[in-house]
């Protein structure tokens, strides 16, 4: 019953990062890309939860953690890029 | 025991995967960056958080112990994704990306003219 709840789930997914990558390709200004590209990491976190469940191991599990803190890093510099131009600002007595 | 166990498990993967589909549907669909953000930077949170809920239970239910790792997974998803959505929209905001042309209301844009006339 877990087995078949698991492939279900991750055609879901599949259908969801499908879809998220046409937003991606589509969008018509850069923060729609960001927000897709957010919306992608989000849910590979959840893709690489249920393989682990599929293959019955828990060795994927820091995985989750690795992929929800690089998505979270890749977002706010990228949204630091967009609003002021520079990722990291310069020291003022420099 | 262990079958309502695996009958709480498959209900919060599948409802984990729906929402994440309806958040998917919705940043195809809705019209402009801020209505894409809301429904990405929200449902898809929900979504992932159901689905990492049903894979601790799982093996909670298979090993006998916590599983400390997935639990700081689903707390630190929970902090920043919503912190990450409010940063592209402020960005999205400042940059100058238009809203939906049949909005109706800009609230920021109504308090940043009040400040401006009450600094003069």
């Amino acid at each position: 019953m877990i087995l078949i709840a698991v492939k279900i789930a991750i055609l879901c997914m599949s259908i969801a990062i499908l879809g998220l990558i046409y937003r991606l390709i589509k969008g018509p200004s850069m923060p729609d890309r960001v927000v897709a590209l957010d919306a992608i990491g989000i849910n590979l976190v959840a893709i690489v939860a249920l393989v682990s469940i599929f293959l019955d191991t828990n060795a994927f599990l820091e995985v989750i953690l690795l992929l929800g803190i690089l998505s979270f890093i890749g977002t706010v510099a990228f949204s630091k890029y967009l609003e002021k131009g520079v990722a990291l600002e310069r020291d003022r007595d420099l | 025991m262990i079958e309502i166990f695996k009958i709480i498990i498959v209900a919060l993967i599948l409802i984990g995967a729906f929402l994440s589909l309806v958040a998917a549907f919705g940043v195809i669909r809705l019209p402009d960056v801020y209505t894409r953000n809301h429904a990405a930077s929200k449902a898809a949170t929900l979504g992932v958080l159901a689905v990492l809920l049903g894979t601790f239970l799982y093996f909670y239910m298979k090993e006998g112990q916590v599983n400390s790792r997935v639990i700081l997974g689903i707390v630190f998803i929970f902090v920043t994704s919503p912190v990450a959505g409010h940063l592209i929209s402020r960005a999205a905001y400042n940059s100058g990306v238009k809203l939906w042309d049949k909005s109706v209301q800009d609230d920021l844009k109504l308090k940043e003219a009040t400040q401006a006339k009450k600094g003069k």
